[in-house]
């Protein structure tokens, strides 16, 4: 600290980082974006282990072996499924309660802000059958969940046959500790958030629903199955929750541990594990599995039904069943023993699942990154925001010196930025019916295209507000906002990254470069088009092509943009269905934080 | 009959200890076998002649109760009468017979009036079972009505505690303050004596106690027989923790010797309830029997026993099931408002145990049945998510068609949950339901959990939520569980209510019965007590990361030394212009310059 109370090496300290700013930056840049890639490489990764006790050292043996039964079920299941057209809830209620479950069931309706083109709905109407099995001589303070979707059409009807076969091989075991709900949702997550609120009954999203009528206590852990063909060759694990919120990494360590033990293919984002880490391969290979997990992490969105128990604190994973590599089958009855072996070790949780990791990147499924490796990557690049704050020019007093600027030549822009903003945010949902009766579009192109119209908008409406109250733009001016813009960029990423840091890296990536070297002084034409280009729509855009290159699904622009029309759709209708924050905090904060730079590009 | 001869021997000898009579019965037994019919006789002659000799009594009995799910629900009571009035008299009592002394110890010794303690593993499912004769909650309970001559009932409390605590091998000495209410109006003394003052009553659960044959044993050694002949050969830990439902308990109480009332006894009742499951002890058949349940069966009663009897309860039969063997013996009784028939079975009879020597019950169902909808019935659960606030729903279900019937709820909720008592809402039928009575004591940090009870009116066939809000606090460090992170249990609310009889509400003449019987409704019968307990809560509080205080020290202290002290170095340190020093050369010249009196260069 010498260093600082010296007020000649402080000088010198001062000095170099004016005179060697930009490189600095540059270097931090590079350095952050080596460090993230670095990361996939496996020996800088830790390999996974079980750090909960309750669930290592006591292996369990697994006895089910009605994989026929599961089959028959699926079977009925399906029959009685095409029967009533939907969830066949008596014939539902009749088999759970035949297995000595205590059956309730859940009605819901849902209208969606505009219709989901995706999956074709608009009124959801539907019903949820869940049973509960109680365990002997346990006062009904625990629970274990596991779910199947009722999904239209062939897929997960296995699903739904194994767990209601699970169940019933559960219900003759006398070892449980926990309650046990099995629970079969319609219209995959609107059902599941329709559960999931009525059990904690609350409201959050506007969800009609019955109250629920039986409940087991606090729910400790939830375990997801999507079967989606009727031939399994590999099972593949989902983290991703919404928010990007993740479970503890001991439920993919359990997960692993069981596929080990009874050797079945297991992966992680499709991919499989490769042993060749150092060729190239090896390492592309991991690479791209993980920057899978950090886009499907951004988006925000839930990947599958357990998302959304992720909120209430419980510790949630799919387990979705794919018939993606020949050579390999795997009946059901090895799928059933898999989830007896994860349902028994938690139900041997003395705790809560809390020993392991809540943040964390998976480049495979038997090695781990966590935060303390990831985070650097994105300190590095919060750190250029901050040197910036500093760059030659600007002097730091401007904004106390009365004769500087006003105030209201910063705060107008910055009103405006996010009125802009605000607009963003409401408008498309709420002026949709406006839209559909003048424009010859559906409700779900209305709302999107009205997104982008305003986000386009944007770009027009804000670059010369300033003048509007005093006048001429100030060289003290621009320069006042960029602080105030580079700190409310610096605090805006920070703390996204903290709680997704996928999203918080992926923006950081693209927003940091041109906004820390973004001054009026700038050839307008170049740096306009630079600055849109890694503007967030564009960042968005980005991560749709990357994705389908990643998931091998490579699209054409045309698909690409359909796409991301479709992405855009999603994202808004995620907030309003489930409360994904990621289109709230792109609209009202990332976009006029964006904008407020465009506005120091048009300065004059 | 067989009552009327007297074994002389016996009766002769005035004091007689269990001991001996432990020895005389090996005797019997042994000559059970040479020549049975007459043995036996004598066997139960010897409890009899005793007992009428020094008044006091021993009975035992067990119920068993088919259920509708295809569960079984068995009850056993062991009731020991003891001829003793210690309260009133003032008076040493050394002398024990029937009653165990170590229970009767602590009656005079803290002066307890009435003493009630459960020991309970697993949850009385209402909607599946219907009402159990003797409910319970999940985990420990006591509650003791102390003697209103007793200064320092909290004392007393503390050391009762922790001398029961050895008793039964339970943790009932984590029983202290924070969790120990003093009820207004739920709980009534059941034996003699009309006690109001609750400043003499307490009340305390532990809901987190786990029950297990470490319980069990000390529990059976408390009955005369121990476990060594007549119902209690049953109570078999292997089979009975191997089971739905699990409950024991103790209740002592003073009650009448006669009908007169000219003279107290305390009464012992010792309880154990048990329900084996369908599928988990039944291998998914209907069919029970005493081995099955219990993997032993009934050869003889218990020799002191005064009765000793098996009830079945065949009200369902022939419908729903057979029993085998049949005995001509029934009794009809009114139990929980509901008219019920029993088959008896009475193990002081020889004739009960047939050719083999044994009594195996079987029960084989037929058919399956609806059962009628418990008439009060009540859950729990917490609603809410995240970490800082909560919300407390108790739904309570009236299923009468057409009574409404008031309900006593107490609810004692730990002091780390802080209520916010003005969210207390009480709805039914969507309708705020203003409560008659209520009483609220709220909590002290640390030294005593919220009591509420509130007397509520349940409209006829309807749902009543209550609900209130709560904030979660933030512990002391220390003061967390070793499992923080499983959570904190709240105790089960109670709810105490007189519920209109079925047997009342049956007004529809479906039955056959005579019409001049069933105008105008039996009055005793109208309603009856029951208690129903909700489920306790898990409920998990703000917890720190304990598996990071070595980082989080080193991290603070390092933040404390290189923050703080740069900062308090900055801002208390006062900066001056230095001198710059004079090169060597100079200096030395300075030296030279000094000693001979010349100005010094600068």
């Amino acid at each position: 600290m010498g260093l600082l109370s010296d007020p000649n090496r402080r000088k010198a300290l001062t000095n170099l980082l004016t005179r060697l700013n930009a490189p600095i930056c540059m270097v931090c840049y590079l350095a952050a974006i080596v460090w993230f890639m670095g990361l996939a490489f496996e020996p800088f990764t830790l390999r996974t282990y079980m750090s909960e006790n309750a669930m290592g050292s006591t292996m369990v043996e697994e006895r089910f072996s009605s994989g026929e039964r599961a089959l028959s079920l699926a079977k009925e299941f399906d029959a009685h499924k095409r029967k009533a057209g939907g969830m066949p809830v008596e014939w539902l209620v009749k088999a759970m309660q035949a297995r000595g479950l205590e059956v309730f069931t859940q009605s819901f309706s849902r209208k969606l802000p505009f219709p989901d083109e995706n999956k074709e709905r608009y009124m959801v109407r539907g019903t949820n059958v869940y049973g509960i099995l109680r365990a002997p001589r346990a006062p009904r303070t625990e629970a274990l969940v596991i779910t199947a979707p009722c999904s239209p059409g062939n897929s997960d009807n296995q699903a739904v046959g194994l767990l209601l076969a699970l169940a019933q091989y559960f219900r003759n075991q006398i070892f449980w500790a926990k309650d046990i709900i099995f629970l079969v949702n319609e219209h995959d997550l609107i059902g599941m958030q329709a559960w999931l609120e009525g059990y904690h009954h609350t409201n959050i999203t506007g969800m009609e629903y019955s109250p629920l009528q039986g409940r087991a206590g606090s729910i400790q852990a939830a375990l997801s199955l999507e079967l989606s063909s009727d031939v399994i060759t590999s099972l593949d694990l989902i983290l991703e929750g919404l928010n990007g919120q993740l479970p503890n990494l001991d439920l993919a360590n359990l997960f692993y541990a069981f596929c080990q033990k009874l050797g079945v293919l297991c992966t992680i984002q499709g991919k499989l594990q490769r042993n060749d880490w150092d060729t190239a391969e090896g390492y592309t290979h991991a690479a791209q599995t993980m920057m899978l997990m950090v886009l499907k992490q951004a988006c925000g969105r839930s990947w599958g039904d357990h998302g959304l128990f992720l909120r209430y604190h419980i510790e949630a994973a799919s387990i979705r069943g794919i018939n993606g590599f020949r050579h390999y089958k795997m009946d059901v009855a090895t799928i059933g023993r898999l989830l007896e072996g994860m349902v028994r070790k938690l139900n041997n949780l003395l705790e809560r699942l809390h020993q392991s990791y809540f943040f964390y990147l998976l480049p495979s499924l038997s090695r781990f990154v966590s935060i303390g490796y990831y985070m650097p990557a994105f300190g590095l690049l919060a750190v250029i925001l901050l040197l910036r704050v500093s760059f030659p020019g600007l002097d730091h007093f401007t904004f106390f010196n009365p004769s500087g600027p006003g105030v209201l030549t910063v705060l107008t822009p910055v009103v405006i930025s996010h009125l802009t903003g605000v607009a963003l945010y409401l408008l498309p949902v709420h002026l949709q019916e406006m839209a559909v009766e003048h424009f010859p579009v559906s409700e779900t192109e209305a709302v999107v295209l009205t997104a982008v119209a305003i986000y386009t908008a944007g770009l027009a409406l804000p670059h010369n507000t300033q003048r509007l109250l005093s006048g001429e733009g100030t060289e003290q001016g621009w320069k006042v906002l960029k602080l105030t813009a580079l700190l409310y960029l610096a605090v805006l990423l920070g703390c996204t990254a903290l709680i997704n840091f996928s999203l918080g890296f992926v923006l950081a990536v693209t927003l940091v470069p041109i906004t820390a070297s973004m001054t009026p002084h700038m050839p307008k034409a170049l740096s306009a088009l630079a600055m849109v280009l890694l503007s967030p729509a564009f960042t968005i855009l980005y991560c749709v092509f990357i994705y389908q290159e990643l998931i091998e699904a490579p699209v054409s622009v045309g698909e690409g943009w359909m796409l991301f029309l479709s992405v855009i759709s999603q994202g808004i209708l995620d907030h309003a269905l489930y409360g994904s924050l990621v289109y709230p905090l792109l609209a009202l904060f990332i976009y006029p934080c964006w904008l407020m730079f465009w506005n120091i590009l048009f300065w004059s | 009959m067989i009552q009327e001869t007297h074994s002389d021997t016996i009766v002769a000898s005035p004091v007689y200890t269990r001991y001996i009579y432990i020895k005389k019965k090996k005797r019997l037994v042994a000559s059970h076998f040479c020549r049975l019919p007459l043995s036996v006789v004598e066997l139960f002659k010897v409890g009899e002649s005793f007992t009428a000799a020094a008044r006091d009594q021993f009975q035992e009995e067990l119920v068993i109760r088919p259920l509708h799910s295809g569960d079984i629900y068995a009850s056993f009571q062991f009731r020991t009468l003891w001829d003793t009035d210690f309260l009133q008299e003032r008076q040493k009592v050394s002398h024990y017979r029937l009653f165990p002394k170590s229970l009767g110890q602590v009656l005079s010794k803290f002066s307890v009036r009435e003493l009630h303690i459960s020991f309970t593993q697993g949850f009385w499912r209402t909607m599946q079972w219907g009402q159990p004769f003797i409910p319970s909650p999940p985990g420990a309970e006591l509650w003791v009505w102390f003697h209103d001559t007793v200064s320092d009932v909290d004392g007393n409390w503390k050391e009762l505690t922790n001398v029961l605590s050895g008793i039964f091998c339970a943790s009932l000495n984590f029983i202290d303050l924070t969790n120990t209410v003093q009820p207004s109006a739920s709980f009534k003394p059941l034996g003699l004596g009309n006690a109001t003052d609750h400043r003499f009553l307490r009340y305390a659960t532990l809901p987190r106690e786990i029950v297990c044959t470490e319980n069990l044993t000390p529990w059976k050694k408390l009955l005369p027989c121990g476990s060594k002949a007549g119902l209690s050969v049953l109570l078999k830990s292997e089979k009975l923790f191997h089971s739905s439902f699990h409950s024991q308990a103790v209740h002592i109480r003073p009650v009448c010797q006669d009908e007169q009332c000219t003279s107290k006894a305390w009464e012992l009742r010792q309880t154990l309830n048990v329900v084996f499951d369908l599928y988990t002890s039944g291998q998914g058949k209907k069919e029970w029997s005493l081995f099955k349940m219990f993997s032993r069966t009934l050869t003889e009663a218990c020799p002191l026993a005064t009765s000793s009897k098996v009830y079945v309860d065949i009200t369902d039969n022939p419908e729903l099931f057979e029993l085998s063997p049949a005995t001509p013996l029934l009794s009809q009784a009114v139990v929980l408002g509901d008219r019920r028939t029993y088959s008896v079975f009475d193990l002081t009879r020889a004739e009960m145990f047939g050719q083999l020597r044994s009594l195996n019950l079987l029960l084989r169902w037929k058919g399956d049945s609806d059962m009628l909808r418990p008439l009060l019935h009540a859950e729990r659960y917490v609603a809410g998510f995240g970490l800082q606030t909560g919300e407390i729903h108790t739904v309570i279900y009236n299923n009468h068609p057409y009574r409404a019937f008031p309900v006593l709820l107490m609810d004692s909720v730990p002091w780390y949950l802080q209520l916010y008592i003005h969210t207390l809402t009480v709805t039914s039928k969507s309708r705020d339901n203003k409560p008659s009575y209520i009483h609220y004591q709220p909590a002290k940090d640390r030294h005593r959990p919220h009591l509420l009870e509130m007397l509520i009116q349940l409209p006829p066939h309807s749902m009543t939520e209550v609900t209130v809000q709560f904030e979660r606090a933030l512990l002391k460090w220390t003061e967390y569980t070793p499992d923080p992170n499983h959570g904190f249990y709240v105790g089960s609310s109670v709810v105490s209510a007189l519920v209109p009889s079925m047997v009342a509400m049956n007004t529809n003449f479906t039955q056959d019965q005579p019409l001049f019987s069933s105008f105008v409704p039996v009055k005793e019968e109208s309603s009856y007590f029951v208690r129903v307990y909700t489920e306790p809560l898990l409920v998990n509080l703000p917890t720190p990361d304990f598996s990071m205080p070595y980082n989080v020290i080193c991290l603070t202290c390092t933040v404390v030394a290189v923050g703080y002290g740069s900062f308090y170095n900055l801002l208390t340190r006062t900066f001056q212009v230095d001198e710059p020093s004079l090169p060597l050369a100079k200096r030395l010249a300075n030296l030279i310059r000094r000693i001979r009196g010349v100005p010094l260069l600068a």
